[in-house]
């Protein structure tokens, strides 16, 4: 077994070998597998469940499924119309998957460590991560798409002029043009990476320390990995949460104009 | 934890998830959560309009009982005026009726009185004159002082 193959290298090994993920492929145009396997397959999960909410939607008394949908729902839509002013019909849907997906994700790490890379070993693959947010390529995708429509929707609403002049003129009016250029800039692009890296960051230490749990004698492991499993539960929330407000706010902001 | 085409693909995937739930699961699942506000706040408003209606018809019904008790006692009110006043009349009326007979009785009592009287007066006169006449049946002739007898006749009258 995999894992077996790298206790010998010592607790080193068996951490790298649990963070590394399974690839094919050469340099850039390498693939993590088991990232996209995971969250092709998460998402699945997501549209699957809510699709079946949906097909049976009604407006009598609801299902269980549809019960559970419709908390989501009406969870996401409240925290859109705290935060977003304007009229959009993508974010709230946008909201929703980004906060099941994300939470999905997340929810990965709850799996104890070894079992589905144990799994992954007998059926042949000696490599697996399987928390998505843990790869930085996921949490990246997830935040330049945002970005994305973060500047799409700011050429839109405020015209490639307006965004442009409040690109140059602001905060400090058109005296300081280059100094206001380079902070909105640096504002701009600090939304994406902080986007990704917060939730990168928080998933990846937080299976780390699974992991780290993990190598303990084993009568210690289910007294640190309890708690810890109990406050990631709050963790893998919390950032699902933060992850879905910050898009929202953020394309709230696109949307006002000055 | 290096940058990789991975990047896209989830990018892909990414947009296609968002696109799905835009299209096919936030519609309908926020239409049936309206529809349902809508069927419930509905409801409320007919239930509250029902009470109201019922506190309506409660306090038309209090006030039609009420008129009722009110229109009833009327009645027995009157009713037992009426039958005190037939009560007085009937009084009034017998003891007019008492009065009236005993007048009569009175009336006729009188009468036979007077009768008894008259009678008794005849016969008294009628015994005197007898008893008169057979004194003096030898020395009065009966016509010729017919004018004296008549006299004392009336005197006893």
């Amino acid at each position: 077994m995999a894992t077996e193959v790298h206790a010998a290298e010592g607790a080193t090994g068996y951490i790298i070998h649990h963070l590394t993920p399974l690839t094919v492929g050469e340099g850039f145009w390498a693939l993590n597998l088991d990232t996209l396997f995971f969250s092709a397959a998460l998402g699945g999960l997501f549209v699957w469940f809510f699709k079946r909410a949906a097909e049976n939607a009604t407006a009598g008394v609801p299902g269980l499924v549809q019960n559970f949908a419709e908390l989501l729902i009406e969870f996401v839509d409240n925290q859109v119309k705290d935060s977003f002013h304007g009229k959009n019909e993508l974010i709230a849907p946008l909201a929703l998957t980004i906060f099941c997906w994300v939470f999905m994700w997340n929810f990965m790490d709850l799996f104890p460590v070894d079992i589905l890379p144990l799994i992954g070993s007998i059926m042949g693959i000696d490599y697996l991560r399987v928390v998505p947010s843990t790869d930085l390529n996921a949490t990246f995708a997830m935040s330049i798409s945002v970005f994305c429509l973060i500047i799409f929707y700011s050429i839109k609403i405020k015209g490639p002029w307006g965004f442009a002049k409040e690109l140059m003129f602001q905060p400090f009016g058109p005296w300081l043009l280059p100094f206001n250029l380079l902070l909105k800039l640096v504002e701009e692009l600090a939304k994406p990476i902080s986007l990704a890296l917060r939730l990168f960051g928080n998933l990846y230490a937080g299976e780390l320390i699974f992991i780290l749990i993990a190598l303990l004698p084993w009568y210690l492991q289910p007294v640190l990995s309890f708690p810890w499993a109990i406050f990631h539960i709050l963790i893998i929330t919390l950032q699902a949460f933060i992850f879905m407000v910050l898009t929202i706010v953020y394309l709230g902001m696109a949307h006002e104009d000055h | 934890m290096s940058i990789n085409a991975t990047l896209i693909g989830q990018m892909i995937t990414f947009a296609l998830l968002v696109w799905f739930t835009m299209k096919y699961i936030w519609p309908p699942l926020f239409d049936s959560l309206e529809q349902r506000k809508k069927k419930i706040a509905d409801g409320l408003a007919a239930a509250e309009k029902g009470q109201e209606s019922m506190q309506l018809a409660e306090k038309k019904a209090k006030g039609v009982l009420k008129e009722a008790k009110e229109q009833s006692s009327e009645i027995v009110n009157l009713a037992q005026k009426r039958a005190n006043e037939m009560v007085e009349a009937s009084k009034e009326s017998a003891k007019k009726e008492g009065e009236r007979l005993i007048l009569v009785a009175k009336a006729q009592i009188e009468q036979e009185k007077q009768q008894a009287k008259e009678s008794l007066r005849t016969e008294v006169a009628a015994l005197a004159l007898r008893a008169a006449e057979q004194i003096l049946s030898a020395e009065i002739d009966k016509t010729k002082h017919q004018d004296i007898l008549s006299k004392i006749s009336n005197q006893l009258g």
